[in-house]
């Protein structure tokens, strides 16, 4: 016998009432878990996606869209740009490096994207089977096309046009797959790597083309028909730049966005700006089950006060069989602290099997996948946080137990 | 054993317990007799050390209760003194076994474990060890208290009204359940109560006389 087990038995005497009160804080812990893992692999992924990028050039528009389309790979381009006009860039001496982009085709729902090798070496990709591209209709798979569509070296496949799957098929010039990178846990493992040049000869032979405008991309980011998104041979998407130096961050975006017929956004900016207009939601959601801790919290604290008054003869009983005013007040602490303890331990099980499941099944539809067998530091804090609520709700019915004057509740008859 | 001398008793500016000098030695057996309301309660509380008298000393077992500190006098009860109460009380959360262990873990930890299982044997509550006090009859309950209250081996027994509310068969059965655990650790026996039919086996008496 110690106070574990006498504050273990007091709780098993009022199974249903610890019941609820475990599955309360349960609750409210396992939904900031939830949201904490879901906030922290999204930003994870947002910065992942576009380490080494300093700066998106691209069609005008939004540069949300910019960013979306050519870091994140999620929306449809803002439009193209003739290469020209990039390439002019290249002779700035802020820049350090510059990854051109050809969007426009996609392959099972995965996008076809014809860039250089410098694109592979930004998320540090290797091929774990073949070669990387050399010659234009040579094309190289992420780790999750590759998973997805079972497609050995050698063995051919046809892209079709615009990002959504159910684009018209380019049947007339088929990839042939020479190589399957290693999963890097980055946008990478979600595209099919072609050169640019495949992109352009694609669309430069198609007889198909011109003057259809599909749904796919036929709408820019105000609802307005967009002039030609057709990738031209001679245009690119997107060019991704990094700085020779910090400085080019004052400099260089306002120069392009004023001083030529290119857009020139941030993605750090823009990402911020993006987890912002979706951090509001989260923080509301956050405070919701904050709110559902602080429940607990009472209802732990009401469930110890009641059953104190209840217990007064026994703790007066204890008194008298030589317990110490300290051990009655540890002995509702720690049953306050069994209470909360098994709450935590619920949340964090419920929220990471939850978090697992909504991950497994929002892959389907998303492009991050969120795993819940991860740990991330909020957790501590959140831990520790529901630790202290529930102390604090025993505390009182624990000055309650201290302060019993036994010989007045013995008196009772 | 111990030694009472010059207590007094108010509660609330009223005198409950006058008592100038009371001396018991060990292993006697004592009744104290009186009316409800002479101060029978408040007595055996202040010999327990749950109640500090208003005026007076308390000395038992060479030990003056005013000189310890609270938590030393918590100790000092849990090893030296054995409470039966009138309703005898057991955890109701706690099993019959749970209940002696933590009398023991209490007075100081469970120095012989088994003692508690062997002494609920030899009460004939083999069979109730892991049972909730609820589902004991009276007469086991009762049983069960006295084990509560001796598995400590306590140097002084003090039982409030053991025999009020039982029939004749009954109160004679709990009587000899405290004499007999009260012989066998050589401890003194305090018992209070009202009811006369147990005033015949006890040589030592002492009459409270409401408040005079």
């Amino acid at each position: 016998m110690n106070l574990f087990a006498l504050s273990f038995a007091y709780i098993r005497a009022r199974e249903l009432n610890a019941a609820l009160n475990v599955l309360l804080l349960g609750l409210g812990v396992g939904t900031i878990v939830v949201l904490l893992l879901f906030s922290r692999q999204f930003e994870q992924r947002l910065g992942r996606d576009a380490q080494g990028i300093d700066l998106v050039v691209g069609a005008k528009g939004s540069p949300l869209q910019l960013i979306l389309s050519s870091v994140y790979h999620v929306d449809i381009p803002t439009g193209n740009i003739p290469l020209l006009e990039a390439e002019k860039l290249k002779a700035n001496p802020l820049i350090k490096s510059m990854v051109p982009l050809a969007l426009g085709d996609s392959f099972e729902g995965f996008r076809i994207v014809g860039t250089n090798h410098d694109y592979v070496t930004l998320y540090e990709g290797r091929p774990i089977e073949g070669r990387l591209w050399d010659k234009p209709f040579e094309a190289v798979l992420g780790s999750e096309v590759a998973a997805h569509a079972r497609l050995n070296i050698g063995e051919k496949f046809i892209g079709s046009h615009g990002i959504v799957e159910a684009g018209e098929k380019h049947e007339h010039s088929p990839y042939t797959v020479t190589g399957v990178l290693a999963p890097t846990g980055s946008v990478l493992d979600r595209l099919v790597l072609t050169s640019v040049e495949s992109v352009w000869e694609v669309h430069g032979q198609g007889p198909h083309h011109d003057g259809d405008e599909d749904e796919d991309h036929g709408k820019d980011a105000n609802g307005q028909p967009a002039k030609d998104q057709h990738l031209q041979p001679q245009e690119v998407t997107a060019v991704l730049v990094q700085y020779r130096s910090p400085m080019a961050a004052a400099i260089l975006p306002r120069q392009i966005n004023s001083q030529t017929a290119l857009q020139a956004a941030s993605p750090a900016f823009e990402s911020a700006r993006l987890l912002n207009i979706v951090g509001v939601g989260i923080e509301a959601v956050q405070a919701f089950a904050l709110v559902l801790i602080l429940c607990a919290g009472l209802s732990v604290f009401i469930a110890l006060y009641n059953a104190l008054r209840e217990r007064g003869y026994d703790l007066a009983v204890m008194r008298s069989l030589g317990a110490s005013r300290m051990k009655l007040l540890s002995a509702v602490l720690i049953e306050g602290l069994l209470l909360t303890a098994a709450g935590v331990l619920l949340g964090l099980l419920l929220g990471h099997l939850l978090a697992e499941a909504l991950g497994a099944w929002l892959q389907a539809s998303q492009r991050v996948r969120i795993t819940g067998w991860t740990f991330v530091p909020g957790e501590l804090v959140l831990i520790l946080l529901a630790l202290a609520v529930g102390l604090l709700s025993a505390l009182f019915p624990a000055v309650m137990a201290y302060r019993t004057d036994i010989a007045r509740v013995l008196a009772q008859r | 054993m111990f030694a009472l001398k010059g207590i007094r008793h108010a509660y609330n500016g009223q005198e409950v317990l006058r008592l100038d000098q009371w001396l018991v030695g060990q292993g006697e057996h004592w009744l104290v007799l009186g009316q409800s309301g002479c101060g029978k309660t408040t007595l055996l509380h202040i010999l327990a050390g749950i109640l500090a008298p208003s005026e007076g000393s308390v000395a038992i077992a060479g030990q003056d209760l005013g000189e310890l500190s609270a938590s030393g006098l918590d100790r000092f009860r849990g090893r030296h003194v054995g409470i039966v109460f009138q309703r005898l009380h057991l955890i109701p959360s706690l099993t019959v076994i749970g209940n002696l262990r933590l009398a023991q873990y209490l007075a100081g930890g469970d120095r012989n474990p088994d003692d508690a299982a062997l002494l609920l044997e030899s009460l004939g509550l083999a069979d109730k060890l892991a049972s909730l006090p609820q589902s004991l009859s009276f007469g086991q309950s009762q049983r069960a208290a006295v084990a509560r209250a001796v598995v400590n081996k306590p140097d002084l027994i003090l039982a409030d009204e053991p025999t009020s509310n039982l029939d004749d068969a009954n109160a004679a059965a709990a009587l000899e359940v405290l004499l007999t655990q009260a012989r066998a650790c050589n401890a003194t026996l305090v018992i209070a109560t009202h009811d006369r039919r147990i005033k015949d086996r006890f040589a030592n008496q002492l009459t409270l006389g409401g408040g005079a």
